[in-house]
């Protein structure tokens, strides 16, 4: 298999400096034209945990998290100041390939967004752009592999080749998750995505979200303060733009530091 | 009376009835409009539209009917033998109308009288005569009997138009007393203005589809008439093409559908892949600026006259193809003339088309599909090349399906780039032309319009319009089905 290297050009193996420091943002600002979007905001998010970003709607959460693989490149009007590194490579270095890097950070939006191709083949898209398998049965076994993860293999298993689009929600947004496990990314991006689902997925997704953290870390944008209380271990607690609080989940909840944190989570601001 | 007095009458009828209207509504209701149903203009509304919409309607009915009725009663009363010999009911007809329009003409010019122009003793000499005065052409001697008739429409024309002014008008004035009638402040104006303007919307809907099952009927029924005299076997089987007036032309379809089909195959090869890399470029990879500047460029080239491109092909396209592949170069082309020289201009004209359609359906696939590829690391060439295109191809190939029928209808290019030979050939530097371009010289000519030569011309169109018409509704399928993906 190949190994998806974020750099272009070759370098000598990667610096670990195990401090399971993952994702280190060091004073993030981010521009949409002349809305400050981001002010300031450093976070270190550690490796194989769920971290939970929260606040209220349009305070940026989005956005920062979109910074982490750099999908707001795509947006013409956005700007981004400050350092962000993964495994202590900085992300924004004019050496970092950004489409290499997304290999590596993979996403699951908010709505889900199955290409309209067979379940089969959304989830191969990525397996195949970066050359993962030698032959069909290793990409067979991939897609497998993948669905399972996703939690959707046994009710997909008999029409793989049906169109993804042709599955109700909560199945479209398990694809879109098996679809970005299967380029093994080792941190997976979720924003909101059981925004869209019923209870009965939202479980299955939160199972699913706390099985992936053996082998990824996964940082999550929710609405639902039960859901970040349930799967995860750190939360970061956004407002206009600032990163008011960020520690473990437990704290923030019983116990907050902010009186802002905690009138948010108590429902009076949002 | 004329039509346009008329019409401005029923306006100025319409207005009045508006005021008037609003006016009772708002008197009766005391002055205070919160007391009314509905508010005071839809009253006016209601009235003008009363007086308006029966008017008008008795006016269109009235001016499409009263040609037809004149004219069988004019035919009812020509004796059976002014009918000679080689000729038919409706030549003497058009003999007749012609001769009115002489008579009216006379008469406008001064060169005589009303009195004479009505006068039973009014024969062909001074007609000849009252005609060169007035400066208008004539040609042989009419029969008294064609007098006559033509005297007794423009007899009958003018009555008509007197009862026409007089029910137009006794319908408006019917409406307005209606409309004043009914408005109280419990009426319910409001709705009674939904209703006629629906029907009004209703009444335009319906003459756009009668006018086009006009245009087809009319077409159908000339290309019934002319495969009556010419075998439509010979018409879909030779494979030539020879119209010649003094009789015993061939006229075979294939030289013109081959020519039209090869013109608009290279004119395809030249705009799709173009217009479609064009429109690729604009929708992703533009920039903001960039777009904003040059998608209007583009549509202002769609807005050339076909004619421009004519010349362009004929001037400049046509010289500068002989200059490589003429007799100077590799001397496989005669002439400037040729295939190759409209099917390049024709594909220019059709860039932007394929490019400003192509465009708009690539922009119309979501961005969350862009998002989940970019998200997975893919570039975005691959993107496109495996989300974008794949999900837009539907659509674009609705688009090229419009382009080509576009293509296929195209005349003036073909006329000045192509040549006017009918010929069945492979290559593409041999002048040849289209069955456009042939319908256009078939019917411009001095040709008389019963003959197989001038006749054909319906035939081919039909034959066009069936094209086209297919194209049309495979595109308007596969463009439907690609709608529903993303509902
Ligand atoms: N593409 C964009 N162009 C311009 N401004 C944007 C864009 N996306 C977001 N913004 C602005 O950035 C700010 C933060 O938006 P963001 O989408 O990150 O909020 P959010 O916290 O994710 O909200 P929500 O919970 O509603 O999803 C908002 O003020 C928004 O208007
Ligand atoms: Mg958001």
């Amino acid at each position: 298999m190949k190994v998806i290297d974020m750099y272009d050009a070759p370098h000598t193996g990667r610096t670990v400096t195990s401090n399971d420091i993952k994702i280190s943002a060091r004073n993030v600002n981010v521009f949409y034209g002349d809305n400050h979007a981001i002010k300031d905001v450093s976070v270190d998010i550690e490796d194989k945990m769920v971290t939970a970003f929260i606040g209220p709607s349009g305070c940026g959460k989005s956005t920062f998290l979109r910074c982490l693989n750099r999908m707001n490149d795509t947006i013409e009007s956005s700007r981004i100041e400050g350092t962000i590194c993964i495994d202590d490579e900085d992300i924004y270095d004019r050496r970092v390939d950004p489409v290499q890097l997304r290999a590596k950070v993979g996403m699951v939006f908010q709505k889900p967004n199955p290409f309209p191709k067979s379940i089969y083949d959304n989830v191969a898209y990525g397996p195949k752009i970066h050359g993962m398998a030698r032959n069909k049965a290793e990409l067979d076994e991939i897609v497998e592999k993948a669905l399972r993860r996703g939690a959707i293999w046994d009710e997909v298993k008999d029409r793989l080749h049906a169109p993804g689009t042709g599955l109700s929600g909560g199945q479209q947004q398990r694809l879109c998750i098996a679809r970005a496990v299967a380029t093994e990314p080792e941190v997976l991006l979720m924003d909101e995505p059981c925004s869209a689902l019923d209870p009965i997925a939202t479980a299955q997704v939160e199972e699913l979200i706390d099985e992936l953290r053996q082998d990824y870390s996964v940082v999550i944008v929710t609405h639902s303060m039960q859901q970040a209380a349930r799967v995860s271990q750190k939360t970061a607690f956004f407002h206009l733009g600032n990163l008011v609080e960020y520690g473990e989940t437990g704290k923030i909840f019983t116990n907050p530091e902010d009186s802002r944190t905690e009138a948010y989570i108590t429902g009076r601001i949002g | 009376m004329p039509v346009l007095w008329l019409v401005l009458i029923v306006a100025t009828l319409a207005l009045g009835g508006f005021f008037a209207g609003r006016r009772r509504a708002l008197s009766d209701a005391g002055g205070d409009h919160r007391r009314l149903h509905s508010l005071p203009a839809y009253y006016g509304w209601n009235a003008a539209l009363k007086v308006a919409v029966p008017a008008a309607g008795v006016l269109t009915v009235w001016l499409l009917a009263q040609p037809l009725v004149v004219g069988l009663v004019v035919v009812g009363d020509l004796p059976q033998d002014v009918v000679t010999e080689g000729s038919s009911m409706d030549l003497v007809m058009s003999e007749v109308r012609r001769t009115v329009s002489g008579l009216e003409g006379a008469v406008a010019a001064g060169v005589m009288s009303p009195e004479e122009a009505r006068s039973p003793l009014l024969d062909a000499q001074r007609i000849s005569e009252a005609l060169r005065e007035a400066g208008q052409i004539v040609s042989g001697q009419l029969p008294q009997p064609v007098i006559s008739a033509a005297q007794q429409m423009r007899q009958l024309d003018n009555a008509g138009d007197w009862l026409m002014s007089g029910a137009a008008l006794a319908a408006a004035l019917a409406g307005l007393l209606w409309a004043l009638r009914e408005t109280g402040a419990a009426f319910r104006a409001r709705n009674a203005v939904e209703n006629g303007l629906r029907a009004v919307l209703v009444a335009a809907a319906s003459l756009a589809v009668l006018t086009t099952l006009g245009i087809v009927l009319s077409l159908i029924f000339n290309t019934v008439e002319f495969f009556r005299i010419y075998p439509a076997s010979e018409f879909f089987g030779s494979l030539t093409w020879s119209p010649s007036f003094g009789g015993r032309s061939e006229l075979g379809i294939w030289p013109l559908l081959w020519g039209t089909l090869y013109i608009s195959l290279i004119a395809l090869i030249v705009a799709v892949p173009i217009g479609l890399f064009a429109a690729i470029y604009l929708s992703e990879y533009a920039s903001r600026r960039v777009r904003s500047v040059v998608k209007p460029l583009l549509e202002v080239l769609a807005g050339i006259p076909t004619i421009v491109y004519g010349l362009f092909a004929l001037l400049t396209v046509g010289p500068l193809l002989m200059e490589v592949f003429g007799n100077e170069g590799l001397g496989w082309m005669r002439s400037g003339t040729a295939v190759m020289t409209a099917g390049l201009v024709m594909g220019i004209m059709l860039i932007p088309f394929v490019s400003s359609l192509s465009d708009d359906i690539i922009n119309a696939v979501p961005q969350s599909l862009r998002d989940g590829s970019y998200g997975l690391g893919a570039t975005q060439s691959e993107t496109i090349r495996k989300v974008i295109l794949p999900a837009a191809l539907p659509g674009i190939v609705g688009a090229i399906l419009l382009a080509t029928s576009r293509a296929i209808g195209e005349t003036m290019i073909v006329v000045l780039g192509a040549g006017a030979a009918a010929r069945l050939s492979l290559n593409p530097f041999d002048a040849m032309t289209t069955i456009t371009a042939k319908i256009v010289s078939q019917l411009t000519g001095d040709a008389d319009f019963s003959s197989p030569e001038a006749l054909v011309a319906f035939a081919l169109g039909m034959t066009l319009f069936v094209i086209t018409l297919a194209l049309n509704i495979v595109a308007l399928v596969v463009v439907r089905k690609y709608r529903e993906q993303y509902e």
